[in-house]
């Protein structure tokens, strides 16, 4: 299981001076030899001596991607007891990744979280007692890795590869139930049908592969609604954080009728932002289109940014927004410091508690019991801020963080990207199509064709977390009639 | 009135397809042993398809005969038609089909146990699997070794520390395995027969009961004796019980039947024989033909009109159905916009006028079956001999079975065939091949077998079996093997033969008669990598002849073979230091270097398969140890106590992170 070659960014994502991209395995100097050129004399690798360091460049395709250094361990002398080597590049995270990738297309596999660790561990190089810290940390990666990529793929590119995959089920279906039952299903002229349905999966994943590559795909970030009372500040906050205007922002309140999108970057993380109208009992037909879209939003978010107006007192209004978004992540922002304060964090949240308590009985004795346990999620983080001088941005930057990293172990040496993760394996897919592809010019036989249809459906599957499992037989039976 | 004691070594119970391959087994193993039956005119009976082989299960007799079993042997002796399937597709998928000659095929199997040595048949029914508890002796051999490692100065209360030690673990093991030992069966006239192993193969005969309709019988297949007391006796050893359901078309009169509104279905012309060690001249024998017709919109009509007199509809039948052979009315209800289903009419055999009805397996009552048979083309005077009918059964839940077909908790008892919840012939005949091998082994202190996915059908069946949660009887198809490329039914001998060499059931001079086979293999193949072919105007014109693109350098003769235009048979007029070689031989060479691409990256597949299943799981892991594994995971894994990790990882509720979780702590363990 651990001799196939993994690699993986060793350093963490910031935009410190120099990165690391670290590849361990029997393929190791292979894969680095695919893409190293070194400046000096040309050599293979493999025949640089252990614990030396090279200079030369990073190549995919004819392109240089950067300027490295290159230093390799020969097993065992190394941190996994494996032939390793590490690519020293000019930081920043676009070209570390670009670095990765083009190691991970020259033959090796993006790490699972852990990974590293758990080689060094498997290959005794680690101490017997840090056994369990590996164990938890595998698991809780995996759990977060997991989630973290669930969350991001939410919406159209999940339902794109759910699609997919429905389709491509289908074909396998077919063909192993010919196979299965070749008296009853015939596979007269199915290789010109394949042939047209390649055609169009080929297209459509290419799509997901263009959009993941401009980064469109990271735009199914973490949904997050701003409300709040009308004039509070939320669209200056959009436009604060997007960095540039993209709501109109007057005194006048109600000004935003609709909801508008932007995608912005905070640290690792990326948000689908979604400005909302301000929640207020209006009389204007439009604007309560507004508000009552903005309560649908707001219930399908997974953070809420609530803007209150600092320099006014809570009213009616807020009371009604606390109660729309009392299941939910959420983050306050006190607005408008620059002005002289009515409410302060203090009193905010005593206002915020007379609400919870009232909520309580009456869950008590209209609500199920279940739903009680929402309390305890309910202590939202506030902060001072001023979207008019940008203060208190950073602050919100690592409330951000804190609620969707939390509990996450962060190991020096590994660091996840799911994002990346999900394209190696959605070019996977892509390519065990194109092999199909072959397959069926080549005129093989259809069972010839199910080995990389399956290879597909699976690596589909791994984007969306499912598992192969019984899907194919059951595919089988529902869709086509066998049997004696 | 004195109580019978007889003393064997294994007690096969039920003498079907998968009891008939487990009893000759362990008598050819030589080991005492007996083998019982309701009905020794039952013997190796086919209940219901005229046929061996097919699609995948073809597969499963190939393995079984390159192990050394019967199947594959007594089928080329009794078939009445051949056909080697879906020749049009890949060599991974070809698979022999046969029809039997039902009664030849049961005789033929009788005769060669009656005439085995070591073996002899009773009919009894089996009401009591005996077994003990083991605790005691473990506690003894407790003792025994402690008294072997004690240095002799050690005083007596350090010995007896120790010992309590020793047996207060042992109280913590097994107050929560419980494991015991089986001792022998007891017969329903209450004789005794004390056995080293006991193999399980009742097929569908435990608490069995027939459905026509309303008319219910208390009956196994065919109106023999079902047996009605085994199940309680499973029971209070603790064994989880299933409860299953299959069916049986009609079988008609050939007199009233009218074959000129049917497609004849004939055989090869060429006939190729299941068992490797069948001379396949001998084959090649006048064939019986089938016949085709198909059910039509009046057919349809009819089941719809009486569904509610269906046992299934009408919720009579309490066991789950499989879903890959349907009765008729489940066809007509799933798949309603197909206009016409297949009917396949099949000889039962030489000696008998009665026509199997393929495809229309019913429970209706007996007058909507001969309503809805009298509306198919060529049916329409058609009389029936027997009714179809459905079949409820007992059966194990097969996930208490190690993968060598033992129960986890009960050494020496085993279990094979449909009581593991499978279904059809062959897989019965491979599982009770298997358990057979290994209770063998067993009652000789060796070390027991396991076939794993990469290796066979079988391997693949059997871990279905004790791994997956299978809630319809299981029945063999390619698709559940991820390496088929691999297991194809030509290279069965290849793959599995040395293995049955080992345990004994394959002679010395079988064997050398393969490994002089993979000689000429090996050497052909690295001759054609080897032969460099250039591009001299002679062969360049042979290849224009052969519309295949002329060479631009020199290629081997293995890459011209790769073009799908180009063959080993062709490239004869270009090769002309070949000799001559067995057809069987030719076979491997072409297919080894025509898909080597293929092939190899499915091996890459099967070396990192393997190393998951070398990986094995101690016995007497304590998952509560494991820190880190979720929930789930752990009472999943508690439960089913996987022999390897590979195995855990097919657990569904087991995650890669719970393997990756189970991995580090084994490694830890391990040190």
């Amino acid at each position: 299981m651990w001799s196939d070659t993994i690699a993986a960014i060793a350093t963490g994502l910031s935009d410190a001076g120099i990165g690391i991209v670290r590849i361990s395995g029997d393929n190791a100097f292979d894969v680095a030899d695919r893409i190293f050129q070194s400046a000096g004399k040309r050599k293979r690798v493999e025949e640089y001596g252990s614990h030396t360091i090279h200079y030369g460049y990073v190549v995919d395709d004819g392109e240089i991607i950067d300027e490295v250094m290159l230093s390799l361990m020969k097993k065992p002398k190394s941190y996994t007891r494996e032939d390793t080597v590490e690519i020293s590049c000019h930081g920043g995270l676009f070209l570390l990744k670009r670095v990765l990738e083009s190691v991970l297309k020259n033959g090796a596999r993006l790490a699972e979280p852990g990974e590293f660790t758990k080689r060094a561990f498997l290959n005794g190089r680690i101490d017997l007692t840090k056994a369990e810290a590996v164990m938890d940390l595998i698991h809780s990666q995996n759990e977060f890795a997991r989630k973290n990529s669930l969350q991001q793929l939410r919406g159209s590119v999940f339902k794109e590869i759910r699609e997919l995959r429905k389709e491509i089920l289908y074909e396998l279906a077919f063909i192993e139930s010919a196979l299965d039952d070749p008296e009853h299903i015939d596979t007269e002229g199915y290789p010109e049908r394949l042939s047209n349905v390649l055609k169009l999966l080929l297209e459509r994943i290419k799509k997901l592969l263009d959009s993941a590559d401009d980064g469109r795909m990271r735009k199914e970030g973490i949904r997050t609604v701003i409300v709040g009372k009308p004039n509070a500040g939320k669209s200056s906050l959009l436009n604060l954080l997007a960095g540039e205007e993209i709501a109109i922002v007057t005194e006048i309140a109600g000004t935003t009728r609709d909801t508008l999108q932007e995608s912005v970057r905070l640290k690792d993380l990326s948000l689908n932002l979604i400005d909302t109208a301000g929640i207020r009992s209006t009389e204007d037909v439009i604007e309560k289109i507004g508000v009552e879209r903005a309560k649908k939003y707001a219930s399908e978010a997974d953070l809420i940014v609530y803007v209150a107006d600092a320099s006014v007192p809570l009213d009616e209004n807020d009371s009604q927004i606390m109660e729309s978004i009392r299941e939910k992540k959420v983050i306050v922002l006190l607005n408008k410091t620059d002005l002289p304060a009515v409410v302060t964090k203090e009193s905010f949240l005593d206002f915020y508690r007379e609400k919870s308590s009232l909520w309580k009985e009456e869950e008590n004795t209209f609500r199920r019991p279940s739903s009680l346990k929402i309390e305890d999620s309910f202590i939202p983080c506030v902060i001072n801020t001023s979207t008019r001088e940008g203060t208190g941005m950073e602050e919100f930057e690592n409330a951000v963080e804190k609620l969707f990293f939390d509990g996450v172990i962060r190991q020096e040496d590994e660091v996840v990207i799911t994002s990346l993760r999900q394209k190696e394996e959605i070019r996977e897919a892509y390519e065990s199509l194109q092999l199909v592809q072959e397959s069926l010019q080549a005129g093989m036989p259809e069972d010839f064709f199910s080995i990389d249809l399956m290879n597909a459906y699976a690596a589909l599957g791994h984007v969306i977390g499912e598992e192969v499992g019984e899907d194919l037989v059951n595919e089988i039976f529902s869709k086509f009639c066998l049997g004696k | 009135m004195s109580q019978i004691r007889e003393k064997v070594d294994v007690c096969v119970i039920g003498a079907g397809h998968a009891g008939c391959e487990a009893a000759l087994a362990c008598a050819r193993m030589g080991l005492e042993t007996v083998i019982f039956t309701v009905s020794v005119d039952s013997i190796a009976l086919m209940p219901c398809n005229p046929n061996v082989g097919g699609s995948s299960k073809g597969h499963l007799v190939r393995e079984v005969d390159a192990l050394g079993g019967e199947m594959g042997k007594n089928i080329d002796k009794t078939f009445i038609q051949s056909k080697m399937l879906n020749i049009s597709k890949g060599p991974a998928v070809h698979s022999l089909r046969a029809q039997a000659d039902k009664a030849e095929y049961s005789r033929s199997m009788r005769k060669v146990l009656e005439n085995q040595e070591h073996l002899s048949i009773k009919q009894s029914e089996i009401c009591e699997i005996l077994t003990e508890n083991i605790q005691k002796n473990i506690l003894e051999d407790d003792a025994k070794n402690i008294q072997k490692e004690t240095p002799e100065n050690m005083t007596e209360y350090r010995q007896n520390e120790m010992l309590e030690n020793a047996s207060e673990n042992r109280h913590k093991n097994i107050s929560e395995y419980n494991r015991k030992r089986v001792l022998g069966v007891k017969t329903f006239t209450g004789t005794v027969y004390e056995a080293k192993a006991v193999i399980l193969c009742t097929g569908t005969y435990l608490r069995a009961r027939c459905l026509c309709g309303e008319s219910i019988t208390y009956t196994g297949p065919n109106g023999l004796q079902a047996a009605n007391y085994l199940t309680d006796s499973l029971k209070s050893l603790g064994i989880e019980m299933r409860r299953f359901k299959t069916g049986t078309p009609a079988r008609m009169d050939k007199r009233s039947l009218d074959f000129s509104k049917m497609e004849e279905q004939f055989g090869d012309k060429k006939i190729v024989p299941f068992s490797f060690s069948t001379d396949p001249e001998s084959v090649q024998i006048e064939q019986d033909s089938c016949w085709l017709t198909y059910t039509n919109a009046k057919t349809h009509e009819i089941i719809r009109a009486n569904l509610d007199r269906s046992p299934i509809y009408a919720g009579i039948i309490e066991g789950t159905g499989p879903r890959y052979c349907p009765s008729i009315e489940d066809k007509v209800v799933k798949f309603a916009d197909k206009e016409r289903h297949q009917v396949f009419i099949e000889p039962e055999g030489r000696h008998t006028n009665e026509m199997y009805v393929g495809g229309m397996s019913s429970s209706m009552p007996e007058d909507v079956q001969l309503a809805m048979y009298r509306t198919v083309p060529g049916l329409e005077n058609c009389r029936i001999v027997r009714n179809a009918y459905a079949i409820e059964y007992d059966c194990i839940d097969a996930r208490q079975l190690n993968p060598t077909l033992e129960f986890k908790e009960i050494e020496g008892f085993y279990s094979a065939g449909q009581s593991n919840g499978s279904s059809g012939y062959e897989e019965a005949a491979a599982q009770g091949l298997l358990a057979g091998i290994n209770a063998a082994l067993k009652c000789k202190g060796r070390e027991q077998i396991i076939i794993d996915r990469s290796e066979g059908y079988l391997g693949v069946l059997v871990d279905d079996l004790v791994t997956k949660d299978n809630t319809e009887p299981y029945r063999m198809m390619t698709s559940r093997a991820e390496y088929r490329l691999l297991l194809r039914q030509d290279n069965a001998d290849i793959r599995l033969r040395k293995k049955g060499y080992e345990v004994g059931l394959i002679t010395r001079e079988q064997m050398d008669h393969l490994e002089r086979k993979m000689e000429l293999i090996q050497k052909e193949i690295k001759r054609l990598r080897e032969t460099s072919i250039g591009a001299s105007p002679s062969n360049q014109a042979f290849l224009e002849r052969m519309g295949s693109s002329s060479l631009k350098t020199a290629v081997t003769l293995a890459e011209l073979m790769c073009r799908p235009e180009l063959s080993y048979k062709v490239l004869a007029e270009i090769d002309p230091e070949r000799t001559n070689l067995p057809t069987d031989v030719l076979e491997q060479v072409e297919i080894e270097i025509k898909y080597h691409g293929y092939i190899e990256r499915q091996q890459r597949q099967v070396d990192q398969y393997r190393k998951m299943e070398k990986k094995k799981i101690p016995e007497d892991i304590d998952y509560d140890d494991v820190l880190s594994l979720r929930l789930e995971a752990r009472q999943k894994l508690k439960l089913f106590r996987p022999v390897s990790v590979g195995q855990a990882s097919r657990i569904s509720g087991v995650t890669p992170a719970d393997v990756s979780v189970l991995l580090v702590y084994l490694e830890h363990r391990g040190k």
